[in-house]
């Protein structure tokens, strides 16, 4: 027998999830700011 | 349980984050502070520009989201920002501070790191006047609120100027004077047909304490040194004839609107078409001044 459905747990996870995902993709971009940073500061003072 | 302890409880959506940085306002941040870093003597990487507008854009976004986490109660009782995440209670406080705090620290840092700490220290600021200058000690307290805390969005021309140079000279520090003049009219002109709900909020905005007569004697006080400051990049050799046709023209038209809404009489918001033209008019001036100063000066390079 599943467990009795318990909506506002339910809304719970899912905006954790999509605040997870957002996260994710804002860390992910941030790495790879940091790594063309690096790379244009290696080309200006390198 | 009521709806509004059950949307408490429950985690903000993303959403409600984006929206809590303001993302209309940050445009035109945006715009005057990348027309700043393009007409800045020398050369930055792309890519160091791109992250210097990346951290303007995320320092205004701070500053908008501790505004709103100071002002909740306010923005609670006008119309026009009752749907905001946190009056709306989709979102908790401190949710919100934490977000704009570390959001401002964050784009500080990063535009210390990748440009100038110069730069940064002009960005954190702008953030630091807004909130703590404007929005805490002088927007409830003074209908002058609005004329020094509109220092606060005249500084990302300063920063993206900065971010190449590493100083501040004449021409942003004019860029700067231009917005900073600007700034009473265009939210002048908003308070005017916006003003019963300032009034409901208790927000000393101008209209509210010395009424719609001298409110627009004031606007038409703060266009003429707005348009001396907007011509002024020509007169003094700072910019060629293009910009200074450009500046003229859009100031005399500026002006013109100005003129018309001292005129008006009207009381109701209904009969407030030439504010509400100039105010829409004041974006597009200031959008198509720094646009042409960008243009004058790739076509004098």
């Amino acid at each position: 027998m599943s467990p009795r459905p318990d909506p506002v747990r339910d809304e719970i996870r899912r905006r954790q999830k999509s605040r997870a995902v957002v996260m994710a993709i804002a860390l992910f971009a941030f790495v790879i700011l940091v790594y063309f940073i690096s790379i244009a500061k290696m080309a200006v003072y390198g | 349980m009521t709806t509004q302890t059950l949307s408490y409880s429950l985690p903000a959506e993303w959403r409600d984050f984006l929206a809590l940085t303001k993302p209309r306002v940050m445009t035109l941040v945006v715009f005057t502070g990348l027309c700043g870093l393009l007409v800045a003597p020398g050369h930055l990487h792309p890519v160091l520009g791109f992250t210097a507008i990346l951290c303007i854009a995320l320092g205004a976004g701070a500053a908008a989201a501790l505004n709103q986490w100071y002002e909740a109660d306010l923005d609670a009782v006008m119309k026009r920002t009752a749907s905001r995440p946190l009056p709306a209670g989709r979102m908790d406080r401190q949710s919100a501070l934490h977000f704009g705090v570390g959001l401002g620290v964050f784009s500080v840092v990063l535009m210390g790191v990748a440009t100038n700490w110069f730069a940064a220290a002009v960005l954190a600021a702008s953030i630091l006047f807004y909130v703590l200058v404007y929005t805490v000690w002088l927007k409830r307290r003074t209908p002058q609120n609005i004329v020094i805390g509109g220092a606060a969005g005249a500084f990302p021309p300063l920063i993206g100027w900065a971010a190449v140079t590493g100083d501040a000279s004449t021409l942003p520090l004019l860029l700067f004077a231009l917005i900073f003049l600007w700034t009473p009219p265009h939210f002048w002109a908003l308070s005017l047909f916006v003003r019963s709900d300032y009034a409901k909020a208790g927000v000393p905005m101008l209209p509210v304490v010395a009424g719609a007569r001298a409110t627009r004697a004031q606007i038409l006080l703060y266009t003429v040194p707005m348009a001396a400051a907007a011509v002024a990049p020509w007169a003094l050799g700072l910019a060629g004839l293009l910009y200074g046709i450009a500046a003229g023209a859009l100031s005399l038209l500026f002006l013109g609107l100005a003129v018309q809404v001292f005129a008006n009489q009207a009381t109701e918001p209904a009969q407030m078409k030439p504010e509400k033209r100039l105010f829409a008019f004041s974006i597009l001036y200031l959008f198509a001044l720094f646009g042409a100063l960008v243009v004058d000066h790739w076509v004098a390079a």
